[in-house]
């Protein structure tokens, strides 16, 4: 019989500590669907998604009622449409996220994200016309969520791509400026993106996946927080670690369960679970609280990353035993604007953009939903860019980058987007130009770390 | 398939009645029952077996809501497969 106390437990983590799943989300290839004539490739990618997702959001609901759990998001990734793109040597790319968009819409899925090129090495044909079709497409389509790969510890840092998405960003947000930027939110540059990630806005269907695949993303910051707050006083580190980690399991093992029923219902077999703290801008969901629980006075302070790291690697030690297959991102998010906690940090100075750089290089991701002036420089964007891809490339992580120039706004004021991507303080940036630097192009090469065999 | 009712609030005359009495009108089958009281505050938790229930999971739970409403308690339907993967390895 189960425990009166275990149950009361998960009962209290799900209706006052935020448990729950963040998102289902049904990866799919779309390999199968090149043609030289665009308008018949897209109606491919159509088809091909409402076939494939027909009963996804309906299964992510049925399961939803049926255990319990809230299960916030069901979206769908697609493999990179620069590889779709490459046989129609069309200059109308944007077509595709017409198509994208008409599908979710159709299924009701949240977002569905592959708008995306990889690129990492160099451009193969299509990368380039899609990158270039990015603020387009972002800025007329509501779910479609982009992103591009420009480095990775194997191939080092393509700096033609990183010069290039700084352009990219800026006018992301610029032909959104009327609805807070969000052009730029829906977009993530990566070194070493995840093939099988479901969260967004980076997920895609990387080309080594299976035809469909389910991934499931955890959620859960509320729930560690309040195990440290009710458990922590007095413990030592080694102790703290130890109850991260057995929180992380068990909210792990919920997202196992919905994982293995969602591709059971839906025939589609179980790809991985991603073991992540992704915060929301609720209170009390929040990763920078947890930070604070442990002993910091404010999120940003010295010693954050410390706590941070030691909080992401817990994290995955107690998740890793939970789940039969573990992947995507796994790990601490530190969305700026997505958490309440970091939010506070931020407007009181005590974060800034320094500090999350160095918290990135322990954090799952990187610099994430980062509100900066409008008026800020295509290049210093690449330059940050570039300095994120070099902690992804060295380190052998991921990272990414997705900031928000706020078209007509300094630092100190406020973008609010609202729903799950929260608020954020513009942060100002570091002085000095870094443009001969980004302007010269060409490629990083990769380091050291890559001769491994 | 087993479902796990939680029912928390303060204790009043009559909540295990009017919970059991919602389950057998679906026939749903209570196998087991625990409850306690700590300080005012009720807790009780049943195990039912529900394959036979003449109503939705839904409409049980919409049903155990009003029970929940009238009581002035937190009633929870959820499938016992949340607990055991959560609790048991």
């Amino acid at each position: 019989m189960l425990e009166t106390k275990d149950i009361l437990e998960t009962i209290n983590m799900i209706d006052n500590e935020n448990l729950d799943v963040r998102t289902i989300t049904m990866g799919i290839s779309l390999l199968d669907c090149l043609d030289e004539d665009i308008d018949k490739a897209c109606t491919k990618v159509y088809d091909k998604i409402c076939r494939s997702a027909g009963d996804l959001v309906k299964t992510g609901e049925d399961i939803e009622h049926e255990y319990g759990i809230p299960i916030i998001h069901k979206r769908i990734s697609v493999t990179p449409i620069g590889m779709v793109a490459a046989p129609c040597q069309s200059k109308n790319v944007v077509k595709f996220a017409y198509a994208l968009d008409k599908a979710a819409k159709e299924l009701g899925v949240n977002f569905i994200g592959g708008y995306s090129a990889l690129v990492q090495k160099g451009f193969a044909s299509g990368d380039y016309a899609l990158i270039e079709s990015i603020p387009q497409a972002l800025s007329e389509t509501d779910f479609v969520c982009s992103s591009v790969n420009i480095g990775s510890t194997k191939a080092g840092i393509n700096m033609d791509a990183v010069k290039m998405m700084g352009k990219t960003v800026k006018r992301a947000a610029e032909l959104t400026a009327d609805r807070n930027c969000i052009g730029a939110a829906k977009l993530v540059v990566f070194c070493n993106a995840p093939e099988d990630n479901p969260f967004m806005a980076g997920a895609f269907h990387g080309v080594g996946e299976a035809d469909t695949v389910i991934n499931v993303g955890v959620s859960g910051p509320g729930v560690v927080r309040a195990a440290l707050a009710k458990s922590g006083e007095g413990k030592d580190i080694t102790e703290i670690a130890d109850l991260v980690k057995r929180t992380a399991f068990k909210i792990t093992r919920m997202g196992q369960l919905v994982a293995k029923e969602a591709s059971k219902r839906l025939c589609v077999p179980f790809g991985i679970v991603d073991l992540s703290l992704a915060p929301t801008p609720a209170v009390g969901d929040s990763v920078a609280y947890i930070l604070e629980e442990m002993g910091l006075e404010t999120c940003g302070c010295h010693g954050t990353t410390a706590a941070l790291a030691l909080l992401n690697d817990a994290v995955k030690k107690g998740g890793v035993m939970a789940s039969s297959h573990v992947g995507g991102l796994s790990g601490a998010f530190i969305p700026v604007s997505e958490d309440a906690g970091m939010i506070a940090a931020a407007k009181s100075g005590r974060l800034d953009i320094t500090k999350l750089e160095s918290m990135t290089a322990v954090c799952s991701v990187g610099l994430d939903m980062i509100v900066v002036p409008g008026d800020i420089s295509a290049e210093k964007i690449s330059a940050i860019i570039a300095d994120e891809a070099a902690i992804g490339m060295v380190n052998t992580k991921t990272t990414a980058v997705r900031l928000i120039p706020a078209i007509g706004k300094k630092a100190g004021e406020m973008l609010e987007f609202g729903g799950l991507l929260g608020a954020g303080p513009v942060m100002p940036v570091r002085e000095g130009s870094p443009d001969v630097f980004i302007n010269r192009g060409g490629r990083i090469p990769a380091p050291l770390q890559a001769l491994k065999n | 398939m087993k479902a796990v009712i939680t029912v928390i609030g303060k204790d009043t005359v009559g909540i295990l009645a009017k919970v059991s009495d919602a389950c057998a009108q679906a026939s749903v089958n209570i196998v087991e029952v625990t409850q306690s009281v700590l300080q005012d505050m009720f807790a009780m938790i049943m195990l039912v077996e529900i394959d036979k229930s003449t109503v939705g999971l839904d409409e049980l739970r919409d049903n155990l809501d009003k029970v929940g409403e009238a009581t002035n308690t937190k009633i929870h339907v959820m499938h016992e497969d949340i607990f055991n993967s959560m609790h048991k390895i």
